[in-house]
């Protein structure tokens, strides 16, 4: 046996490291992001329960006698909104909303994205061409013309706004894979892969898929917020919810015309959305690097 | 700061004519940050520099030698690595605290530096005139007519062929010898006092390298520069040094002028370091006789082709095609190493590719009697379990994310060939016969050193059992003591188990110890062939002669030929779709040695 043989080094040689999950509740970040996640699927889930009103009711003294929403008190934590409803009700039924939008869209997205991309990467030739033209035509078709098309096709839906940012995300996704896709390709060690006579599924989903999720949870926690308020756009559209169905993003569009005198009202469903997708993104982060071997023990 | 300094310390050597050194370096200690507190990587590193002087560091990897001239460029990565003690004294000034703002005065003004790969070091939307220009007009008070007029000047004095024309040129129109030219006159652009050479032509092909040092010799003989050099090729420290820094693991191992150095090494390590050299000439004849009669035929190639389609024009139809091999043939039998040489574009790896029906290719190539052009991807896996191959650059070739254990675990797998315990069996005995520790299988590959990490890959490569290894230059990436390690680990392996290579390099002195007959290819073609000795001993085309004498000789009392070479470029292998270039003739020297014809 050769000196160099002897000399591994000693630091990660420890074997199994602890369950995933008990990484992400260690790391700090990552801990919060759980419990904010958390806190909104609970949020979500037991809504009928916990709001302190009815989100829809438009009470008498919901508004001042000059008729403005009322400013968070003891009665209102968050105060209300245009019409007098109570904002802190609209916010804890908005979760479920904006919960389904951020996850179900983003990961429609994602996993339709990856799959084009990495196709188009691994295997090249034709399907390249092929995909990849469909989705330059895609990245190249309006958002809201596609969504409006959808909605006189089906009924207005919140699935079928989920369908529509999905639809309309996963191309980017699938641009940045493909690319991706295509450099790990020439790399070695998947040359020395196909050498040895591995099928290309193997490949792609022991050699290739697992370099790629640092990108792909990048890009769908990246897109949590936008396609929030993209939701909004729809609904205003007629083609996602109905009001007066609370959702955070249509929140900050109903208000918008009080930015002015009454600034809670876009700012604390912008503060929500900003931490549901900070959430997603402390979690994603961490799970990317505790999935990454050649990081491990390198963490503050 | 008084530049007056008392040199009574200061090691003062037959070097150097001028008393005063240029650029001193005392006690130099760099410290990178880790997780557990600062890791000393420069160990109190201290020498001086006279004008006019070549200075090499030499060392394998790690040892510190890139460590030191980016501290005195001032470009150590900040704040991961700082000086935390020691001074660097260019002409008697410190520049440990300089600021930012200063040192950029500095650059490229009193000291200067050429990188190793010259293609990532050159900007590449920029033309070659412009960043000369760029240089001169940010140092200098010269206009742009100025500056392009000595622009000229320098490519010029760097000896490029046609000069005018290159100034509108890209990096990528040119060749990598004709880039590291670029570098150069751009770091002699503001004639610095210092220049810091990192491993300068280590990216480069033999005859180029030659070229390149002969070019820094005479320019730094000229302008009285001061060169460090760096690299780990003792082969290139006895061509240009005058005096030479021996490194390892941070530490100044050895500092002796170039000839004591090689004849009479003063420290344990540097002779260790230069027996470890392979050198060409060396094997004895008797040694590599290895009589290889009547055994069975393991690889034939016939008329090997590989063209690589140029696609153009409005339509992107076909214009040209890059014959990157054409009509190549040749067999290796069973125990028998044969090695392909050649430099860079030449068509060794692609030949390799081809071998592994990793790339589409013309003509014929049968293993263990099995033809595997147009086979399904279901029939090739019988072919592949006798073909395996090992890559030059073992980190690139394993996957990071995944044990290695694993890893060698996986081609058994894909075959078929062994699960549950049996598997885990197997790969324990693979680890071990390629002087592995067991623990070493749930490692990842990060975890290992580079020679590690090879040992890894030959027994993933091992692991089905091949008859033939195909190796692309599997030692290139690894320090010399390494080397030596693994070239021993794989002719083990020959001995017992009765392997076949096919030796991808082009390192002239690695080829003469492996192999037992060589193939010179030259633009895709083979232009000599023949038993390792003959070939190496006796070359008969003028491109194995040149080849040979542009090897740098680990001997500074061995003086080279001074290396000619026509200003015309390398045959080009783009020809219009529908040619080929004309077919290279082999004639019979006997005992199998052939040779093209040279035209002319």
């Amino acid at each position: 046996m050769s000196r160099e043989a002897l000399s591994v080094q000693e630091a990660a040689s420890e074997s199994r490291s602890p369950g995933v999950f008990r990484q992400l509740l260690e790391r700090p970040g990552s801990a919060f992001g759980l419990v904010l996640i958390a806190a909104i699927v609970i949020c979500a889930l037991t809504a009928s329960y916990i709001t302190p009103y009815d989100p829809n009711d438009q009470p008498f003294d919901g508004l001042t006698i000059e008729g403005a929403p009322i400013a968070p008190n003891a009665e209102h934590w968050m105060g209300t909104d245009l019409l007098g409803r109570d904002l802190l009700s609209r916010l804890i039924v908005g979760a479920q909303t904006s919960l389904i939008i951020g996850v179900v869209a983003n990961g429609l997205s994602a996993i339709l994205g990856t799959l084009v991309g990495v196709t188009a990467g691994y295997f090249g030739g034709l399907s390249a061409v092929v995909l990849m033209r469909f989705t330059d035509l895609m990245m190249a078709f309006p958002a809201l013309l596609l969504a409006i098309v959808l909605a006189a096709i089906f009924e207005p839906s919140l699935w079928i706004v989920a369908m529509v940012i999905a639809m309309v995300n996963w191309v980017q996704m699938a641009r940045v894979v493909y690319t991706e896709t295509r450099s790990l390709t020439e790399r070695d060690f998947i040359q020395a892969q196909i050498s040895m006579g591995s099928g290309p599924l193997r490949v792609l989903f022991r050699h290739v898929l697992p370099h790629l999720l640092s990108s792909i949870v990048v890009f769908s926690t990246l897109g949590i917020s936008t396609t929030v308020l993209l939701e909004a756009t729809l609904s205003y559209l007629g083609v996602g919810v109905q009001p007066p169905t609370p959702s955070w993003g249509n929140i900050i569009f109903e208000n918008q015309t009080y930015f002015s005198s009454a600034p809670w009202l876009v700012f604390i469903p912008g503060v929500a959305i900003l931490l549901m997708a900070l959430a997603f993104n402390l979690v994603g982060d961490a799970l990317r690097d505790i999935l990454d071997p050649t990081l491990k023990g390198r963490h503050g | 700061m008084s530049a007056m300094i008392p040199d009574n310390e200061a090691d003062m050597t037959d070097a150097a004519k001028s008393p005063v050194p240029l650029l001193e370096v005392r006690d130099l200690t760099i410290q990178v940050a880790t997780a557990s507190g600062g890791k000393t990587v420069l160990d109190g590193i201290s020498f001086s520099l006279m004008p006019n002087e070549v200075l090499c560091l030499a060392g394998e990897s790690g040892s510190g030698k890139s460590l030191t001239a980016m501290a005195i460029m001032g470009l150590l990565p900040k704040p991961a690595a700082r000086i935390t003690a020691g001074q660097i004294l260019l002409a008697g000034r410190d520049l440990v605290d300089l600021s930012e703002t200063e040192y950029r005065k500095l650059r490229a003004t009193r000291v200067a530096m050429i990188f190793q790969e010259p293609m990532t070091s050159l900007n590449p939307v920029m033309t070659i005139g412009e960043q000369i220009t760029e240089v001169l007009v940010a140092h200098q008070d010269i206009s742009a007519a100025e500056a392009s007029k000595a622009a000229l000047e320098l490519l010029t004095e760097v000896r490029m062929s046609s000069p005018e024309r290159r100034l509108k040129q890209y990096p990528h129109e040119l060749s990598g010898g004709m880039r590291q030219r670029v570098v150069i006159a751009i770091a002699l652009a503001c004639q610095p006092d210092v220049l810091i050479a990192d491993e300068p032509t280590t990216a480069l092909d033999v005859t180029v390298q030659a070229e390149i040092l002969d070019l820094i010799a005479k320019l730094q003989e000229r302008a009285g520069t001061a060169v460090i050099m760096i690299t780990h090729d003792m082969g290139v420290v006895a061509e240009i040094a005058d005096r030479v820094i021996v490194m390892r693991a941070g530490k100044q191992m050895e500092t002796s002028p170039v000839r004591q150095l090689f004849a009479n090494p003063s420290t344990q390590y540097t002779r260790e370091l230069l027996a470890a050299v392979p050198r060409l000439g060396s094997v004895a004849a008797s040694l590599e006789a290895h009589e290889l009669a009547n055994t069975a035929t393991v690889v034939e190639v016939n008329d090997l082709s590989v063209r690589f389609p140029v696609r153009g024009g409005l339509l992107n139809r076909v214009q040209q095609n890059v014959h990157a091999v054409e009509k190549v043939s040749f067999s290796i039998n069973a125990g028998e190493t044969l090695a392909l040489v050649g430099e860079s574009g030449s068509g060794k790896s692609t030949i390799g590719k081809a071998l592994m029906s990793l790339l589409p290719f013309d003509g014929e190539i049968r293993i263990n009697g099995r033809a595997t052009r147009g086979l399904s991807r279901r029939s090739l896996q019988v072919v592949r379990r006798d073909v395996q191959m090992i890559f030059q650059d073992p980190y690139a070739s394993l996957d990071p994310r995944m044990m290695v254990g694993d890893q060698v675990a996986e081609p058994l797998i894909v075959h078929g060939l062994a699960s549950g315990t049996e598997l885990s069996d197997r790969v324990a005995w693979l680890f071990k016969r390629v002087g592995l520790p067991l623990d070493a299988m749930r490692r990842h590959p990060h975890e290992f050193s580079g020679g590690q990490r090879q040992r890894v890959c030959i027994a993933r490569a091992l692991a089905l059992n091949p008859k033939l290894i195909v190796a692309d230059e599997c030692v290139s990436a690894l320090d010399v003591s390494v080397q030596a390690q693994v070239l021993e680990l794989l002719r083990e392996l020959q001995e017992d188990e009765g392997l076949s290579y096919l030796f991808i390099s082009h390192d002239m002195a690695v080829v003469e110890q492996v192999s037992d007959r060589v193939a010179v290819l030259y633009a895709g073609q083979v232009v000599e062939t023949g038993p390792a000795s003959a070939v190496l001993g006796n070359p008969r085309h003028a491109y194995t002669q040149r080849l040979l004498s542009a090897v740098p000789i680990p001997d500074p009392e061995h003086q080279r030929v001074p290396f000619v070479r026509s200003t015309e470029d390398i045959v080009s292998v783009m020809h219009a779709v529908g040619t080929a270039p004309e077919q290279q003739l082999l004639q019979n020297h006997g005992r199998n040695h052939w040779s093209a014809r040279e035209a002319g």
